[in-house]
């Protein structure tokens, strides 16, 4: 198991160095800098070289890649041109409100998810089972910033329920940026506060159904068809004449071998989603890495961009490298060698 | 009855007659799909939603009196047949003269915007699927045929782009080819949304690679090429396209994706679904609830129906595929 790890972590090298490459020569390929992004009416030719000079940008193109690697070597991610922050510490005071985010949204995937699809398969072609489908289709062909501003609309200035931008009411919560940033775990165990936990949460509510959406869709639907297959598979006839309750056949026996696909599934889609919920995090106004990636492309601020970009990518692999070992426990048949 | 086997009357003045013959009518593989789609009733009901999208975007702006760029004189400072609710921030549905309302802000009508809306976003997207399926195909079928270093190089590359946020390329494209310019945003997407395409080809590949026929074609002394498109590509065109029609869906939602954040399409030069919904966000807080919900509507409903239909497609082409 150990090798299987190692053997897939470093395959994360080739892909990471590729990709670095990649996004360093189509950067600077494309006119426009972070200078010149940047400085906008100031930018006369002297204050252009000299910012440039400040970054580093005069340097010939290999030089700046094999400048930039070395310090990720160091595991220096470089500092951002346009505000002067460490993408290490940037990352790490963001990371935490995405971390939410998905968290919930995937909660909410899971949890509403895999009993619709478990249920719609149990009554196969049945009223509940061609709701549940339809259902599940038009939940994937719903465009994420559309169900956010109709969640705002109704929620927020219609029926005034819920807050519909932030993470926390500024009246309710004054948080001082201290911490870890995890709100939901500062404001319970660290502060004590039910108050200051509920505004929190009250907060996460619309950007989690929004974000959970289209995961759950994708989840229920796929849970229908794994659910489905092992339904007709010999062993749950055995089970069932053997004489087990149908609740032990659904949890041991069937939902067990139905979880292969399933969680396949949920790790493709919590890896997507940690990498930045962009839209989400727009309309929502949530201080997420999907809105910082978001304005680093805006400002062309390469460091963050090239940084940004490999983070998420290991981030990907290795939300998928859990899930695979997860696989294992799942189905003791699976050794990984 | 076998549904293939019809009854002939052959006697030639109609009417009963012991002249029976029975005739066996074989349907290829086209015709066998036709008829396991048409049973499929979600099937029918998205092609014609999509189908009559695609009316709507061809033939609909011909019908409609509005410019979807022309920005009316500000005639009047309330909304005709109201003396409460202000021009400024949008007429609702079913005001004189715009069946869908109009816009806050610029006044325009709506029904103009959702309709020439659908001629770019509708041709990005099969566009950019079409292209996308094209180059998928092309180095998927190479590096499955081929296989070796070929195959492992190209793969390796179709990896390193996928794990390339898209988000980023568009958003660099938009500012380097500024004005936003649709056949751009297309081809943005053409080049980026053909690796899972490969991925499909090659897999398809490998295995028919190694049926018998294709040693068969090869002993007989047939090219690589055209073993590779005449007689592999024919067996694995089912599953292509079934993945070219859902991915039509997905490049919809992107494009409005992109043309939202305003990075897409311009949308003082040529009005989609996404920008559509850019400034309709300002407009929320005053109770403006037609302006995005309209073409928010449109995407969904032919996003729905292409999806129907490829639910479909894949039960009618490709009936051993699982999800």
């Amino acid at each position: 198991m150990l090798k299987y790890i190692v053997r897939r972590l470093l395959l994360l090298i080739p892909i990471l160095l590729g990709l670095s490459l990649f996004l360093v020569v189509f950067l600077h390929l494309l006119p426009g800098d972070p200078c010149s992004a940047n400085l906008g009416e100031h930018s006369t030719p002297e204050n252009l070289a000299r910012c440039r000079t400040g970054l580093g940008l005069d340097r010939p193109i290999y030089q700046q890649y094999f400048d930039y690697m070395a310090g990720l070597l160091h595991g220096d991610l470089g500092v951002s041109a346009t505000n002067k922050v460490s993408v290490t510490t940037e990352f790490a005071a963001r990371f935490p409100a995405t971390f939410e985010l998905t968290v919930s949204a995937m909660f909410l995937a899971i949890g509403v998810g895999i009993p619709l699809g478990v249920a719609a398969a149990k009554r196969q072609y049945s009223l509940f089972d061609n709701f549940a489908t339809v259902a599940s289709l038009i939940g994937i062909s719903i465009p994420i910033f559309f169900l956010g501003l109709l969640l705002q609309y109704l929620f927020g200035v219609w029926l005034h329920w819920l807050p519909t931008a932030g993470r926390y009411d500024l009246a309710t919560y004054s948080y001082d940026g201290a911490g870890t940033n995890f709100l939901l775990w500062e404001s319970l165990v660290i502060n004590h506060n039910l108050a200051e936990f509920a505004d929190v949460l009250r907060h996460l509510i619309l950007p989690a159904v929004a974000l959970g959406t289209i995961p759950l869709a994708v989840v229920a639907r796929i849970t229908r068809s794994a659910v489905l297959e092992v339904l007709s598979e010999d062993y749950v006839r055995t089970a069932r004449a053997k004489g087990l309750t149908s609740k032990r056949i659904d949890d041991r026996h069937v939902l067990r071998n139905a979880m292969l696909p399933i969680s396949t599934v949920i790790g493709l889609q919590t890896g997507l989603l940690l990498g930045g919920a962009v839209l989400t995090e727009q309309i929502f106004s949530w201080g997420g890495v999907g809105n910082w990636l978001f304005q680093a492309a805006v400002d062309k601020d390469f460091v963050v961009i090239q940084s940004g970009a490999l983070i998420l990518a290991t981030i990907f692999v290795l939300v998928n490298l859990v899930v695979d070992i997860g696989y294992a426990y799942l189905n003791p048949r699976i050794r990984y060698s | 009855m076998d549904p293939r086997i019809e009854e002939v009357d052959r006697s030639g003045a109609g009417g009963p007659s012991p002249d029976y013959e029975v005739a066996l009518v074989s349907l290829n593989q086209w015709q066998l799909a036709w008829r396991r789609f048409k049973k499929h009733r979600l099937a029918l009901i998205g092609a014609c939603i999509f189908l009559g999208m695609v009316a709507l975007a061809v033939f609909g702006p011909f019908f409609l009196p509005y410019d979807p760029t022309f920005v009316p004189p500000p005639d009047s400072l309330f909304c005709p047949g109201s003396t409460t609710q202000l021009a400024y921030s949008g007429c609702p549905p079913l005001t004189p003269g715009h069946l869908l309302g109009t816009t806050g802000s610029l006044r325009l009508d709506l029904l103009t915007l959702v309709v020439n809306g659908a001629r770019v976003s509708l041709i990005i997207g099969l566009g950019a699927s079409i292209f996308s399926a094209i180059i998928g195909t092309i180095v998927g079928g190479v590096a499955g045929y081929f296989g070796g270093l070929l195959d492992n190089v190209l793969m390796r590359i179709v990896d390193i782009m996928l794990s390339i946020p898209i988000l980023f390329v568009i958003i660099i494209c938009a500012e380097v080819f500024g004005n936003g310019d649709w056949k751009v945003i297309l081809i943005v997407f053409a080049i980026f949304g053909w690796q899972g395409i490969a991925r499909l080809v090659r897999s398809l590949f490998l295995t028919l690679r190694t049926e018998v026929f294709v040693d068969a074609a090869r002993a007989v002394g047939v090219s690589d090429i055209r073993i590779i498109f005449r007689h592999i590509l024919p067996n694995a065109i089912s599953p292509i396209i079934v993945s070219t029609t859902l991915s039509v869906a997905g490049v919809i939602i992107g494009e409005a994706f992109v043309s939202f954040i305003g990075y897409g399409v311009n949308p003082s030069l040529t009005p989609t679904w996404g920008n559509e919904l850019t400034a309709a966000q300002d407009f929320i807080a005053q109770g403006n609830w037609w302006w995005p919900l309209f073409p928010g509507l449109a995407i969904v409903l032919t996003v729905l129906g292409i999806n129907f239909m490829g639910d479909g497609l894949r039960d009618a082409l490709d009936p051993r595929s699982r999800e």
